[in-house]
């Protein structure tokens, strides 16, 4: 993967210089926002300046620990800035994906459709 | 199947078994898909095979050199059997989730496969990242029902008196496969024997390498 997003500032790296990711929702996250950039929906000055923004908020934890948070937080508020969505949709849909979550047993792919509140779509 | 009910007792601190949970991150990557997809802005096919150039080749190695401890080391093999989560654990490797691990460990009279679904049951802190096939509905429900076609799909045979035995993850406990360690490396130290055990090895799809192929 030769994508400019593998130069993020502060982007965990390996020895060999490939992106680290902790858990599997951090490589989801980054493939997301290295898609999108593809397709044009945000610069790479644009996507630098959110994270940068995000990384140095007061209160983000000095080890680099919660360096995928801001990841989202700042691919989540691009994505406001640009028009795609809205912070109310974004979270709506997380608090969804949480219940749905909960409700689906174990041995079953999770659904959005098992969320109980099911919105409508 | 096995009931792993019976030989686990973390769930004294649920009100009823929540096998799935989505931790706040979880859950606004997933709503950040669902907005997307329903968008047109991205395909999720195209983000899996994002991840998947990546699955190999990152998270830590940690679950091989357990794995070559274990070959090793009788004792710590010993300490592996009764308390897997206290064994690793000692190597400094821990899950953020405090999850429990157990390690079940391949003979010539029963090999160990691992399954989980589409949620969260899978040892990041050992195995880095789950690949992608692990993740698919078919692999859990085939791998349940037909798990030598499976592992034929990977490769895998198995004499025939074998028995396969699948291991369900869950959210409190998971499993690491010890598989056995290959002929022809009696003069291996543990870093050379690392170098044999493969992510796929530790989950029953693989086997350990032969010395002449190691990475």
């Amino acid at each position: 993967m030769r994508s400019q997003l593998a130069q993020s500032p502060g982007l965990p790296r390996s020895a060999e210089g490939d992106p680290v990711f902790p858990e599997p929702w951090t490589a989801e996250a980054f493939a997301m926002t290295v898609h999108l950039h593809e397709k044009g929906v945000f610069s790479w000055s644009e996507w630098a300046e959110a994270l940068s923004a995000e990384v140095h908020k007061p209160g983000r934890a000095e080890d680099g620990s919660d360096y995928f948070d801001c990841w989202v937080e700042a691919l989540s508020g691009l994505l406001v800035i640009k028009g795609v969505t809205d912070a109310d949709a974004i979270f709506g849909l997380q608090k969804s994906w949480q219940r749905a979550a909960e409700a689906t047993p174990h041995g079953a792919p999770i659904a959005l459709a098992n969320d109980p509140l099911s919105r409508p779509i | 199947m096995h009931n792993h009910h019976q030989d686990h007792d973390h769930d004294h601190d649920h009100h009823h078994h929540h096998d799935n949970r989505y931790s706040d991150m979880q859950a606004r990557v997933r709503s950040l898909e669902t907005v997307l997809t329903e968008k047109g802005l991205i395909d999720p096919a195209a983000i899996d095979a994002i991840v998947e150039t990546y699955e190999t080749k990152v998270g830590p190695r940690n679950g091989a050199r357990v794995v070559a401890k274990a070959w090793s080391d009788p004792g710590f093999s010993d300490w592996l059997k009764q308390d897997a989560t206290a064994a690793i654990a000692s190597l400094g490797f821990t899950g953020r989730q405090g999850e429990h691990m157990r390690a079940v460990f391949n003979t010539p009279e029963t090999h160990n496969l691992v399954v989980c679904t589409l949620c969260s049951c899978y040892p990041w802190a050992v195995l880095g990242l789950p690949p992608v096939w692990y993740k698919a509905p078919a692999y859990r429900s085939r791998a349940v029902i037909d798990p030598r076609s499976v592992l034929a799909e990977f490769d895998v045979t198995l004499p025939e008196d074998t028995k396969i035995r699948v291991w369900d993850s869950t959210a409190e406990l998971r499993y690491l496969v010890v598989p056995m360690r290959p002929s022809g490396t009696e003069g291996l130290d543990e870093e050379k024997l690392a170098d044999l055990v493969t992510r796929d090895s530790m989950i029953g799809t693989g086997l350990a390498l032969a010395p002449e192929n190691a990475r």
